[in-house]
């Protein structure tokens, strides 16, 4: 048995949850949540409202108490020396926690000059931070003025005032513009590629596909799927093939051609006169669709291939049809 | 965004520093300075509404209102209005830590290595700066308009201490309430309450004019105690000719302060720990 010490003992993960709890009086946030985050990863904690993401953050980065479970940042307990982990985290919650009265400068400085920085410390740090996140033309003014976009990145950039070993965005692009969004993306990205572990909860699957080297999805307070983007698409049954067929009447017709073309069930929805199919691989199923559509004279007004929809992510997880086979990883 | 790696790997870290409530609590007051500047017309809505209080009661009621005790009614209206303003200062930090913990900024200092009573002391020290400037402006105010105090400066000092000291108190209710209440629309309601507070008192009139059991519940109000020593200290009526009160306010106006500290100090505390549930 392997007993080394010291500099070959292993490195703790930057992150380890296990068998977290936290009840709100009936309500229960966190039920048996396990997490381990990789230091120097993205890691997604997917999951729909209510499902304990922020519970989950707010537990990790000592602003909420557990009521069971072990919680460490660097090997370090959340409980035990919540100081400690203070020291290395950074948290960007869903809510602006900036103050608006202030400039984007003044808010940096502060918040720089709390982290134990010197005053002309924390004036430097401050312009390059307002720089990297392309906010030197508006430090001066107050953050009241700013747009979703500015604050959120101002917001973040108030969190990297030190450089935290474990950094928490929950949530970042919830509200934001395209545009918005693209850059907080890419600040994420830039982040991760700076060597700091990224904790992202999000509701969207393509931010946690974008993003997120590996991929939590979270149920009722525990995570129900782990695993790569890739691994979780494979589990997922990859891309839809969605076809709006012109006469409603033909749509048991379209989903028997399309069916046979995927060689995977299709499923109809009368209403909207939408026939979906789920396929492996969509950019090579679609062309065979299309033909078998035509060679049975079956007329339609759209057609897309389209990623699966968080619902239907959910569906596919928590679903009865799901519920026998095993999970990504077992636990 | 493309320096955005290379700002962050020349980031700064900082490990094992040890916190420093008094540093952190001085630059988190910092903040409100800040606003001070900025924003400066709340600060002065505030001070130009003390005064038309000021005005108001000296001018248009005051010469119709008669002090037991006899005295000019401008003389014993302004160290009520001292100690009036100490109470409407509750609301200020109510709304601030309301506020605060409302939008989340209090979770970003709760998320910092500082001391858990940095920004409890911030709000303090805040709020006792703002309070004591409001202070001085209405009592320049009131010498403009011809308040004269009658005592050494020792007496004059002391009655200042007491007033702030009624602030100082008024600063854990209104700290235990901002975070209790926050989100709700009960800040409102104590934001409303606070002017019945603030009348059923000696600050406008003397409590010998009113029926006998609204006398007793207005000289028992804190705000009175306060009003009534920066009256005797100051060298100003009272309009108390008996009574309790009347001989001992400034044992009164040290006693409640401390009374309210050592209840809702505490009771602060406890209401900042429970942001963690």
């Amino acid at each position: 048995m392997n007993t080394a010490m010291g500099s070959t003992a292993p490195r703790p993960p930057a992150l380890r949850g296990a068998g977290l709890a936290k009840r709100y009086g009936t309500t229960t946030a966190l039920d048996g949540f396990d997490l381990v985050v990789e230091s120097a990863t993205v890691h997604g904690l997917l999951g729909p409202n209510g499902a304990g993401k922020t519970t989950a953050v707010r537990c990790f980065t000592t602003l909420t108490d557990l009521d069971e479970g072990t919680a460490a940042i660097d090997g370090i307990d959340v409980r035990r020396d919540p100081a400690a982990v203070r020291e290395r985290i950074g948290l960007v919650g869903q809510f602006h926690a900036v103050d608006e009265a202030l400039t984007a400068r003044q808010n940096l400085v502060l918040f720089g000059r709390l982290s134990g920085l010197s005053k002309t410390h924390a004036h430097e740090r401050s312009a390059e931070l307002l720089d990297a996140f392309d906010l030197t033309d508006a430090a001066d003014r107050a953050v009241s003025g700013f747009s979703g976009g500015m604050r959120r990145r101002l917001d973040i950039a108030a969190s990297l005032v030190l450089t935290p070993a474990v950094l928490f965005l929950d949530e970042p692009t919830t509200g934001l513009d395209p545009r918005g969004r693209a850059t907080v993306w890419q600040a994420v990205r830039d982040i991760a590629a700076a060597g700091t572990t990224v904790l992202l909860t999000t509701q969207y699957l393509d931010e946690a596909d974008q993003l997120a080297d590996r991929i939590s999805v979270m149920d009722h307070g525990r995570v129900i799927a782990e695993g790569t983007p890739d691994e979780l698409k494979a589990r997922l049954g990859g891309d839809r093939v969605q076809v709006v067929v012109a006469d409603a009447g033909r749509a048991d017709a379209a989903a028997a051609s399309m069916a046979r073309a995927a060689g995977a069930e299709a499923s109809v929805d009368l209403d909207t006169r939408t026939v979906t199919v789920e396929v492996a691989n969509g950019a090579a199923t679609l062309a065979p669709i299309v033909r078998a559509l035509d060679a049975d004279g079956i007329a339609f007004d759209d057609l897309v291939l389209r990623r699966p929809t968080l619902d239907e992510v959910f569906l596919h997880l928590t679903g009865p049809a799901t519920s026998a086979e095993p999970r990504l990883e077992p636990r | 965004m493309t320096t955005t790696t290379s700002t962050l790997r020349g980031a700064p870290v900082r490990r094992g520093h040890r916190p420093n409530a008094l540093r952190e609590g001085a630059l988190i007051a910092r903040r409100d300075v800040l606003h001070w500047v900025r924003e400066p017309w709340g600060i002065i809505f505030g001070l130009a509404f003390n005064f038309m209080l000021v005005l108001m009661f000296g001018f248009l009621f005051g010469g119709a209102i008669a002090l037991p005790g006899g005295g000019d009614y401008l003389q014993f209206l302004l160290p009520g209005m001292f100690a009036l303003t100490m109470l409407f200062g509750l609301e200020s930090t109510m709304t601030a830590m309301a506020e605060d913990a409302g939008r989340g900024i209090t979770d970003r200092f709760r998320s910092l290595p500082i001391s858990s009573a940095s920004v409890a002391l911030g709000r303090a020290l805040a709020d006792l700066a703002s309070s004591a400037l409001s202070l001085a402006v209405l009592m320049l105010g009131g010498l403009v308009i011809g308040w004269r105090p009658t005592t050494g400066p020792a007496e004059i000092a002391l009655g200042v201490v007491l007033l702030l000291w009624l602030r100082f108190a008024l600063l854990w209710l209104g700290i235990f309430l901002g975070l209790r209440l926050r989100g709700s629309g009960a800040v409102t309601a104590v934001q409303v309450l606070v002017w019945p507070i603030g009348f059923l008192s000696t600050v406008f009139v003397s409590a010998e004019t009113m029926p006998g059991w609204l006398g007793a519940i207005a000289e028992w109000n804190p705000v009175s105690a306060t009003a009534t020593a920066a009256r005797v200290l100051f060298g100003n009526p009272t309009g108390a000719t008996s009574g309790w009160l009347a001989e001992n306010a400034v044992l009164a106006a040290s006693v409640w302060p401390l009374a309210i500290t050592l209840v809702f100090l505490p009771l602060a505390a406890g209401a900042y720990r429970r942001l963690r549930r």
